[in-house]
Order: C-alpha cells, then sequence, then structure tokens
C-alpha cells in the first residue's frame, strides 16, 4: 500500500468532533408541511399579516415547482411530510440577556467551543446564536446600538424593524427564485438579521453560530444584511450539527444589499455533520445565497471554507448593479468519504466597469466527489466589466473525482473574462519529498493542502483563518491522533 | 557509517539493482557515476526511502543500524539527507517555513528544542549565505517558479541548516551552468567536515573538478563495477562508459531509461 492510500484510507475513517447531541427540552411542530403549519410558526413567532402573507404567497408558489434535478450529487428524493419544519428550545420567557440563556444551551455551545458569554466579554466578536429554528442569544447588542447597528435574530427584526425587512426581504432572493428558496421563504423560522446605518464602519466582526440539534427537523434559516451608503461590514457564519442516521436538510437563503460605496464581507466556516465512511446520514446543505451591489463602488465578498454536510449545493453569487461595483468569491471544498459538493458562484454584471473575481479551490479525498460550477453573466449595459477565474482542484487518492463546468455569456464586447482551471493530485513525489526533509505524513498532507487553499484562507478574517486551518487538518487528520 | 551489501532493488518486477556493495565512512566523500540507467539515482531513492522499490535482497546498515527499516522522515531524523535531482515544487508553502517545519520535526525526534522563528531566521540567514541565496528566495512558495539554479541552490541551502550526517546528491550538476555549479559545488565544499559523508552522483567528471572526491565508484547494469580514486573519473572522462555494461554481466538485459 502506497502512502497516499494509506492517507486516503485514514480520512475515510476519521471522525465528526461535533457529534453530539444536547438534552434540550424542545417545542416542536408536528412533522409535514401544509398551510396549517405555516400559519402556526407565523403565530409561534407573533408575526405581523404581511409575513404570514409572504410565507404563504411562497408556500402556494412552491406546490407548483419540481424539485431540481440538473446537479451532479445523487440522492434519495426528500419526503418533504417527514420532515419537521419548526422545532425551538423551550424557553420560558423572552431573553433579555445572556444571562437568561438557557444553561443547557450555553454548555452546548462551550462544548462548540463557542463560549458566549466569554466572547461577549473578551473577543469583541458579536454572536448571534441560532439552535435548530431559533435564535438563542445575540451578544453585544448594547455596543452595537450605540453607533446604529442593527445585529438581532430575524424574528426580532420583523417585531421591531418591520419597515427595513419589508423593504428587503425577498430584493434580492426572491421568492420564486428556486424550488429550495421558495420553500425557505415559506417555512423560515429564524436567522440573522444586521443593518448598518449610512457610513458607519461596524466596530466588530459579527458572527453567527448555527446549531442543529433537534433529529428530524429541516433547518430554514434567513439571514439578511443590509450595509448603505459607505457602510462596511465584515460578517461570519459556522455550522455545526450532531451526528444523525437519516439525512437532515439545511436549506438557507441569505441575501446581502450593498448601497453606494458600502462593503459587506460575508465569512462561512461550513462544518455540519457529513454522514458516515458509508455515507449514511448527514446535512443536505442546499442553501441560496446572494449578495446585491445595488449602489455605485459598492463591494460584496463571499468567502467561503466548507468540510461538512453530505451533500453541498450552493451559488453564492453577486448582482452587480452599480457601476464600479465589485464582487469575489472565494471558496475551499473538501470531499471526503462519500460527500458531495457542487458549489461555485455566480457573477451578474449589469452596470460598467464592474468587476468580479472567483477562487474555487477543491479538494476530493475518499469517494468524495468535488463540482465547480459556475455563472459569469456580462449584460449589455455591462461596459467595460471584467472577471477573472481560476478554479484548482486537488485529489487524494484515486477513487474521488474533480469536475468543472463554468458557464460564461457575455453580451458587451468590450468585457474581459479570464478562465483559468487546473487539476492536480497530491503527489507521492510532493509527499516524500516532505518526509525525506522530516515531516511526518499527516503534518505534510496538511501543509501540502493548505498551500492550496492559501490564496483562499488570506481572505478570511484572522482568527477565521485559523479556525479554518486547523478544521482542515482535522478533516485530514485521519483515526490518529 | 554506510554499509550496503549485496542490495537488489526492483520495480514494478524490473531489477534495477543487482547487487550493490558500499562502504562510505565519516569523513569521506564518494562519487558515483555511470552511464543513465545504471542505477544510480535508484540507489539513491532506496537509501532516502522511496516505498516504490521492492527491496528483495540485501541489507543496508546506517550508524550499525537496519536503515531499509526505517520511514523516510526517521531516516531524515537520523540524518540521512537526498538532494533530489528534480526537486519538488510545493504551491503555496513559503519555502522558509517549509524548512522550519523539517528542521524542527526532525529537532524534536532528535530530543531537542524546537528553535522558534526568531532564531530560525539567523541560522537560515547564516546559511544562505553558503549557496549566495537571495532573502528574497526565503518567502517564495517551495521551489514555485525557481529556474534549473534556484533549485539545486535550494538543495543545498536547506543541506546547510539540516545538517545531515549522511548527504546523499543526485545529479545536483544537473542542468547548471559554471557559475551556478561553482556557487553549488563551494557550498557544498563548505558542509564537508570530519563527521559528515557524502554521496555525490553525477553523470559527468566536471562536478568532481569542484567537488573532489575521495574515492570514485562506476556503476553500470545496477552493480559497481568499478572503483578507484579520483583519477579514475578523468579517466571515464576520456574514453567515456562504452565496455562499462561487458562488466556488468552475466545479466545484460537492464532496460535502457529503468532509472528514475
Amino acid at each position: 500500500m502506497t502512502a497516499v492510500s494509506t492517507e486516503v484510507r485514514d480520512l475515510a475513517s476519521q471522525e465528526y468532533q461535533y457529534g453530539f447531541v444536547t438534552d434540550l427540552e424542545t417545542d416542536l411542530a408536528p412533522r409535514g408541511l401544509n398551510e396549517d403549519i405555516i400559519r402556526l410558526i407565523s403565530t409561534k413567532k407573533n408575526e405581523p399579516e404581511w409575513m404570514l402573507d409572504w410565507r404563504l404567497k411562497s408556500y402556494r408558489h412552491w406546490l407548483t415547482l419540481e424539485e431540481p434535478n440538473w446537479q451532479k450529487p445523487h440522492y434519495a428524493p426528500i419526503d418533504y411530510q417527514d420532515i419537521i419544519y419548526y422545532a425551538a428550545p423551550k424557553a420560558k420567557v423572552a431573553l433579555a440577556s445572556l444571562d437568561e440563556v438557557d444553561p443547557e444551551v450555553l454548555a452546548m455551545f462551550n462544548k462548540l467551543g463557542i463560549s458566549l458569554a466569554e466572547q461577549e466579554r473578551l473577543s469583541g466578536v458579536a454572536v448571534d446564536a441560532i439552535v435548530d429554528s431559533v435564535s438563542v442569544a445575540t451578544t453585544f447588542k448594547a455596543k452595537l446600538a450605540d453607533v446604529g447597528v442593527i445585529f438581532c435574530s430575524f424574528s426580532e427584526a420583523v417585531q421591531n424593524h418591520p419597515d427595513l425587512v419589508r423593504r428587503y426581504l425577498g430584493s434580492v432572493v426572491p421568492y420564486r427564485d428556486n424550488y429550495f428558496a421558495t420553500l425557505n421563504s415559506a417555512v423560515f423560522s429564524d436567522g440573522s438579521f444586521c443593518y448598518i446605518p449610512k457610513g458607519v464602519r461596524c466596530p466588530m466582526e459579527l458572527s453567527t453560530y448555527f446549531r442543529i440539534n433537534a433529529a428530524d427537523t429541516g433547518q430554514f434559516e434567513r439571514t439578511l444584511i443590509i450595509a448603505e451608503d459607505g457602510a462596511y461590514v465584515s460578517y461570519l457564519e459556522g455550522c455545526t450539527a450532531p451526528m444523525r442516521d437519516k439525512n437532515q436538510l439545511h436549506a438557507a437563503v441569505v441575501e446581502l444589499v450593498a448601497l453606494e460605496g458600502a462593503q459587506i464581507k460575508y465569512s462561512t466556516v461550513q462544518n455540519w455533520y457529513p454522514g458516515d465512511a458509508e455515507g449514511r446520514g448527514g446535512i443536505y446543505n442546499f442553501v441560496t445565497k446572494r449578495g446585491k451591489c445595488a449602489g455605485a463602488n459598492s463591494k460584496i465578498s463571499w468567502t467561503q471554507v466548507e468540510t461538512g454536510s453530505a451533500i453541498t449545493w450552493k451559488y453564492p453569487g453577486v448582482i452587480l448593479q452599480g457601476d464600479n461595483s465589485v464582487g469575489e468569491f472565494y471558496s475551499v471544498a473538501l470531499t471526503a468519504n462519500h460527500q458531495q459538493a457542487d458549489t461555485g458562484s455566480k457573477m451578474i454584471h449589469i452596470g460598467k466597469n464592474t468587476s468580479s473575481t472567483i477562487v474555487s479551490k477543491a479538494i476530493s479525498a475518499g469517494h468524495g466527489q468535488n463540482t465547480y460550477r459556475g455563472l459569469v453573466k456580462i449584460l449589455r449595459s455591462a461596459k467595460g466589466a471584467r472577471n477573472y477565474t481560476q478554479c484548482d482542484s486537488l485529489l487524494l487518492g484515486t477513487d474521488c473525482g474533480a469536475h468543472t463546468f463554468p458557464y460564461v455569456e457575455v453580451k458587451n464586447s468590450t468585457a474581459q473574462v479570464e478562465h483559468e482551471a487546473s487539476t492536480s493530485k497530491i503527489g507521492e513525489d510532493q509527499l516524500f519529498y516532505c518526509r525525506q526533509r522530516g515531516i511526518p505524513e499527516e503534518e505534510a498532507i496538511s501543509m501540502i493542502v493548505n498551500g492550496f487553499c492559501r490564496e483562499v484562507f488570506k481572505e478570511l478574517p484572522m482568527e477565521f483563518a485559523a479556525e479554518a486551518q486547523k478544521l482542515l487538518s482535522v478533516s485530514l487528520e485521519g483515526s490518529v491522533g | 557509517m554506510l554499509q550496503i551489501e549485496n542490495l537488489h532493488a526492483s520495480i514494478g518486477g524490473k531489477e534495477i539493482l543487482r547487487g550493490v556493495s558500499l562502504e562510505v565512512h565519516a569523513g569521506e566523500v564518494h562519487a558515483i557515476m555511470g552511464p543513465n540507467g545504471s542505477g544510480k539515482s535508484t540507489l539513491a531513492q532506496v537509501l532516502a526511502g522511496r516505498e516504490d522499490y521492492e527491496i528483495t535482497t540485501g541489507r543496508v546498515l546506517y550508524d550499525g543500524q537496519d536503515l531499509l527499516a526505517l520511514s523516510p522522515e526517521d531516516r531524515a531524523a537520523a540524518g540521512v539527507f537526498l538532494a533530489f535531482q528534480y526537486p519538488v515544487e510545493i504551491p503555496g508553502v513559503g519555502n522558509l517555513y517549509f524548512l522550519r517545519t523539517a528542521l524542527n520535526s526532525v529537532r524534536r525526534q532528535r530530543g531537542l528544542d524546537e528553535l522558534d522563528a526568531i532564531d530560525f531566521l539567523a541560522l537560515a540567514q547564516e546559511r544562505m549565505t553558503l549557496v549566495e541565496m537571495d532573502r528574497s528566495f526565503m518567502n517564495r512558495s517551495v521551489n514555485e517558479g525557481f529556474s534549473g539554479g534556484e533549485k539545486k541552490r535550494n538543495e543545498i541551502f536547506q543541506m546547510a541548516v539540516l545538517e545531515p550526517k549522511l548527504a546523499i546528491l543526485d545529479e545536483t550538476d544537473s542542468g547548471l551552468d559554471i557559475d551556478a555549479l561553482r556557487i553549488v559545488a563551494s557550498g557544498v565544499n563548505a558542509l564537508r567536515s570530519p563527521d559528515r559523508a557524502m554521496l555525490v552522483i553525477t553523470h559527468y567528471q566536471r562536478l568532481l573538478e569542484y567537488i573532489v572526491p575521495d574515492r570514485v565508484h562506476v556503476m553500470a547494469g545496477g552493480r559497481i563495477v568499478r572503483s578507484g580514486d579520483k583519477d579514475l573519473a578523468l579517466e571515464l572522462e576520456e574514453h567515456g562508459y562504452s565496455g562499462l555494461e561487458d562488466q556488468a554481466a552475466p545479466d545484460r538485459s537492464t532496460p535502457a531509461g529503468a532509472t528514475r
């Protein structure tokens, strides 16, 4: 057995370290989906009439849609009537501060390495934590409010800032957008809401941790971030789930709106449960993420590190409407065992002199299948638009695969579009070179993979970059250590 | 220090080494010459622990221990260094970061304290001067975009930092112009020491004008067919390798280009 294949075998037996279940008293809706369930969700959340109407409109539209089947990943049909659409840790009363959060929830976050209380005290990162369907704690709210930044759960925003929600909800991802976004629009339970007023540079990183805890539940969160003229925000998102032998559906929607001169930097470290070595269980991560550079000179940047989920299916994109606006997408996707990923980016150029960059790094190991699928669309109006796309794939072993489907549509002859792609294997040569210099095999693999991802990692905020590297090393660690 | 006894090695069922025996003592520099396909590079790879080769017969003792039983990284920790004929590129991994990781892995294995970034930098800067390497090398990715000569200088720089007991130089002169050859050779000469043995593998005599060996061996057909002092290299230069393969008999079925 050669060095690489030994490592790949180890990879196949890697353990998922966030697979614990917390014993929370949970408030569950009955299984299945119908208008009554949607009314129930809306009532539980004490929503205004317009919100319920929007949900019902989405639901009725969803009933007319067919589940898409053009993607590369394959999975058994999802029984939408066998999912629980609403699960909330039972809270006695509305939470006024962190002190009132269920100690079990806090203990769970401690186990995840996110001590909310400590985060609040020390790190200067504001955290919104979402368990199953409900936001359980948002830290730093007061400090943010001083500068006019609103950072709260989506449900709270519906209650307290209905005008903002109504104006922007569905403005980037319309409720008719696609099968899963439409489903989300009907049943979304909670998520994060963030509003940065004109000219404000958000004084800290904003962060949301998503956690699926209850069994057989779907998680349908919705995130909306609005940066007004000249505002800046950096937003981090992390995800984990317990080990379950059934697949769980996660269909989220994220909408970003950047007005004139605004900048939004959105970073994700996604580590949902990927399923076991035989491909049983794991999260179906079917997510719609899109930003709109609505104003001139605005910028939206997506950075993602995807190591989890049985299937990842998402294309964070940017609609470049404002002149001179900039869209970026930096991605690392690791698929091991039987994981499948079909991910990439969509850049829609509308305004003049808009530019976009796509850097995608795919790592496949075990029986992992990694697909880059991207769309660069340059409309007639987008004079002087530019795109640069780079897709690199790294294969570990012989049973995995990497695929690239770049779609390019150009309707303006002044546009410049570049595409580069490469596929390489972690060579026996590279490994032997490292080992000959005294570096043990596992460390060598981790070093080579991290080097491969460096262009993306350097786009992550400092503390997240360290976490992403660690995550990648852990995912590659195998059964040793 | 190094004792090779009747070493046979094959790859994909083809026997490349057919009974190599060689003894190298501390402080000595041995040159191994020979035509393409004679097994020189295979010998280097086998000594460094490349797993593609199957050792069918023979043994290798290094400081009295069974070298072939050790993993490549353990051999490195024990002081075996191979300067690669084709140094490998590792994109995105900084040259100096790579070398510090290597040095600290080796030091850990040897029970020494790891060097911190500052001490390491001082060491690296000192050793870089040996091969006249520019400071801009430090933060470039390992061998990525290096010219042939830069790659070879980088190998000798790594050797200078890792301070091996047994250094194997596999065709370090190939692809070098005369200036680069001089720089690399003077770096190697500076590293000659009474505690260190070197095995210099080369196709041409020209390197040996700069690195003067204590012994010269000629390989052909997977064996050492002649050994002598440095004058043997000159003799080969004059007469070429033709005729040597006859001495590798009885079996002449070695395919050309079998060396990796």
